[in-house]
């Protein structure tokens, strides 16, 4: 019996279970402890009991809302799991979790919690089941689903829950680690996992007075993400989710957009935003398609396997057209997220993401007014801190890390804004302006892009994005400085110089840019900070920093046709900070305040100029660099295959 | 209707191949491998590549006191291979090329996936659904 075994595993009272019990302790203890044999029903028996012998536990997620389910006051939980060691232990095992059904029985019988109401004949504990789709039942507990907490009433009349996020209590109780693979970080994308609970009508009380206790919540994560079942039916994974989330002292502030229907493969607003952000990025026309080879680049990024994205690209791709539509995309955009994480990737396209459907849910001409909006807006808020961050010529691999994404929307915004703002820049410079002009924060956005630098690739994979927002809006000092960038920057001279620089995304480090960059553009972020502050009117000071590292060269040519004799000297000891900042002082004295002025910005801009081309030519011959490498590889490959296809 | 169903990619290697578990696979295997010849010699007879639907489809190869093999080429020389059970009520032809297209279909939806690779196993489970479709007839 149980018993025997049950002893073994864990300090517990002696446990006499009937058969018919012991069945169903058995099957709630399997679909509890989240086993591979996922979906209870059949086979479970033979498999939960094998559960004792192995030291599987149950996650505290199912537990709890199998708990929860049994109708319960909390107290009585409470106490229920102190008494069956669960505290103890620390787990939920065999032994504890059979007790504290046993327990539950003896509670609902009406006899007091005690470690000897278990000794006698007990009915099955009775757990109260939320309705979901069709969940098989067991003997005599009714189906637990995981369930998002606080649902105003029992959906029983559709396989559905409806999900009000409305309270805190929700977000308290979602918990951002649905799956193991998911990081804690509540990112929009994550609110899926939360999406997955169900709720029990009786639940927002007593899930609320559960939030206190002090299982180890964190345990259950260990537990492996679900059956392999079918996607949002898998009940293990929802209570496994719903149970962390109650359990968890953490809140993530789910989104509250996250108020899922019935599965988790409904989008909401955020995340349909995001994903026609990631459209965007990739085909600025959100009623035209993207390719097959562009997607599989952008999917690949997911890190999930090829044969899953295989499986997920057959799923969304409804017209095997080898191109995703922006349904199509918004549809495997969501699966990925989805199995990213944790859950099993469903048999057929759910109903929600059906191209029609999501056709009818998201009216296009919404999406593109959203799109600039929210785009602009993530832009500005994540300029400067990411850009401080990144300037330091981070990987590629951080933009087009998926789970950054989805961990953090707005980072990923940016990346696509920076990446297609390289793209964009390189591309069209004289669109900047105008495009920049547009944007409410131009200032802020050339910081994303200075991160880019290794982007440029990731850029050119996602396309253009024209809304980019062009580098270096900050600076806007009126710029005479490099010839060609004179006639871009003219046009802009006044206030804002949103698009007027070059490509290269970077803050143009006024150093070499090989030598000095990421220092440079450290002390060029602060400086360029003040600069679209100061505009022409920056004081020598401000000059100083920015001369400082540069070379006096460039200085030195803005001064002579300007024709300043003092100035032509001091540049060419400059080159050092007191030298620069030697250099502005005697021509200011010197010359009008006016000229002086005129002339400072006029070299300010020829260096950031300068900056600027001497990063763009950089990162272009980097690029060169790896086109190159790739060409030899492919070359490689033909003369390997070559002999081969011989047909 | 169908207890094997293979599909060659154009070096001769099997890219797909199932067959309805109550007879020894391997047997199975072994026809649509010997059935390859036929193909070729088909294929050769035909001369240049038509694009016809018709010379897509090759018809019978061989049969066996047992089975049919049929046969079914596509342009870019992949084949198909069916292996039909003679007990059942003899197939009409129709109903084969028929079988072929959808087979056809199929792998086309397959090759449409940016995810496969020419020449990778098929693994999709579409393809997988629809051959299925095809062999589940077979009482």
């Amino acid at each position: 019996m149980e018993a025997s075994a049950g002893g073994g595993c864990g300090a517990g009272p002696p446990l006499l279970l009937s058969d018919g019990e012991q069945q169903c302790y058995s099957e709630l203890f399997a679909r509890c402890a989240g086993t591979v044999s996922g979906g209870p029903g059949s086979g479970p028996p033979e498999a939960a009991r094998v559960a004792p012998g192995t030291t599987t536990t149950a996650a505290a997620g199912p537990v709890a809302d199998l708990f929860r389910a049994s109708q319960l006051p909390s107290e009585t939980l409470h106490q229920i799991t102190e008494l069956c060691g669960a505290k103890r232990a620390g787990y939920f095992g065999p032994t504890q979790f059979y007790v504290a059904l046993k327990l539950i029985a003896a509670a609902q019988s009406g006899l007091p919690v005690r470690t000897e109401s278990i000794k006698c004949e007990l009915p099955l504990p009775r757990f109260v089941m939320s309705k979901s789709d069709g969940e098989r039942r067991i003997g005599n507990p009714a189906e637990l689903l995981g369930t998002k907490v606080q649902i105003p009433y029992l959906t029983t009349e559709k396989n559905s829950f409806k999900r009000m996020d409305d309270e805190d209590k929700q977000q308290e109780t979602q918990s951002p680690t649905m799956s193991p693979l998911a990081s804690p970080p509540s990112s929009p994308p994550h609110y899926q996992r939360v999406s997955l609970s169900h709720g029990y009508s009786k639940l927002r009380s007593s899930t609320e007075q559960m939030h206190p206790a002090p299982y180890e919540a964190r345990q259950p994560l260990g537990q492996s993400e679900g059956p392999s079942s079918g996607g949002p039916g898998s009940k293990p994974l929802r209570r496994q989710a719903s149970l962390i989330r109650s359990f968890s002292v953490e809140r993530e502030l789910q989104d509250n957009s996250s108020n899922y229907l019935d599965e988790p493969w409904r989008i909401t607003e955020e995340q349909r935003e995001y994903y026609v952000n990631q459209f965007r990025s990739l085909q600025p026309d959100p009623s035209s398609f993207i390719s097959g080879s562009v997607a599989k680049n952008f999917f690949t990024k997911s890190k999930l396997s090829i044969p899953e994205l295989s499986y997920i690209w057959e799923l969304s791709d409804a017209d095997c057209d080898g191109a995703l539509t922006l349904p199509e995309f918004c549809a495997a955009f969501h699966l990925i997220v989805a199995r990213k994480n944790g859950y099993p990737l469903p048999e057929g396209l759910p109903p929600t993401l059906q191209p029609e459907y999501l056709q009818a849910a998201f009216p296009k001409p919404k999406w593109e007014c959203a799109l600039f909006d929210s785009y602009s807006e993530s832009m500005s808020a994540n300029q400067q801190p990411r850009d401080l961050n990144r300037m330091e010529k981070t990987s590629v691999k951080d933009m087009a890390d998926f789970p950054a994404p989805t961990q953090d929307v707005t980072g990923d915004d940016k990346q696509a804004l920076k990446s297609t703002g390289n793209e964009a820049l390189s591309k069209d410079v004289s669109e900047d302006p105008a495009t920049a002009k547009d944007c409410t924060s131009l200032k802020a956005r050339p910081r994303s892009r200075s991160y880019s630098s290794t982007s440029i690739e990731e850029a050119m994979k996602r396309g253009e994005d024209p809304p980019t927002p062009p580098p270096r809006p900050q600076k806007t000092h009126s710029r005479a400085a490099s010839l060609d960038l004179n006639k871009v920057f003219q046009p802009s001279v006044p206030a804002v110089n949103s698009g007027l620089l070059p490509p290269p995304p970077a803050l143009p480090p006024r150093p070499y840019p090989s030598q000095s960059e990421p220092v440079s553009e450290g002390d060029l972020h602060p400086q360029l900070n003040r600069a679209p502050s100061q505009a022409a009117e920056s004081s020598p000071a401000k000059k100083d920093a920015p001369h400082a590292q540069p070379p006096s060269k460039p200085i030195r040519r803005k001064f002579r046709p300007e024709n300043q004799s003092t100035e032509n000297q001091e540049p060419s000891t400059g080159g050092t900070a007191s030298a620069a900042t030697v250099k502005p002082h005697p021509t200011v004295h010197k010359q009008s305040s006016k000229q002086k002025k005129a002339i400072q910005t006029a070299i300010r801009k020829n260096k950031e100029a300068n900056a600027v081309l001497a990063r763009l030519n950089s990162e272009l011959q980097q690029q060169l660099k790896e086109v190159h490498q790739e060409r030899i590889a492919l070359e490689n490959q033909l003369e390997q295959l070559r002999p081969v296809t011989v047909l | 209707m169908a207890v094997c169903i293979a599909v060659i990619a154009k070096e001769n290697y099997p890219l797909y191949i199932r067959s309805t578990p109550s007879e020894n696979e391997l047997k199975f295997h072994y026809m649509v491998h010997t059935s390859l010849d036929v193909v070729d010699e088909k294929i050769s007879a035909m001369g240049k590549a038509l694009v016809d639907q018709r010379e897509l489809y090759l018809g019978l190869l061989y049969p066996t006191e047992d089975y049919k093999v049929y046969g079914y080429v596509t342009n870019s020389k992949v084949k198909f291979v069916m292996v039909v059970d003679s007990s059942n009520t003899a197939l009409r032809d129709n109903e084969i090329r028929s079988m072929f297209r959808k087979l056809h279909n199929s792998y086309t939806d397959v090759m449409c996936n940016p995810f496969y690779n020419p020449g990778d196993r098929i693994q999709s489970r579409a393809f997988d659904n629809m051959v299925t479709s095809m062999m589940i007839q077979v009482c």
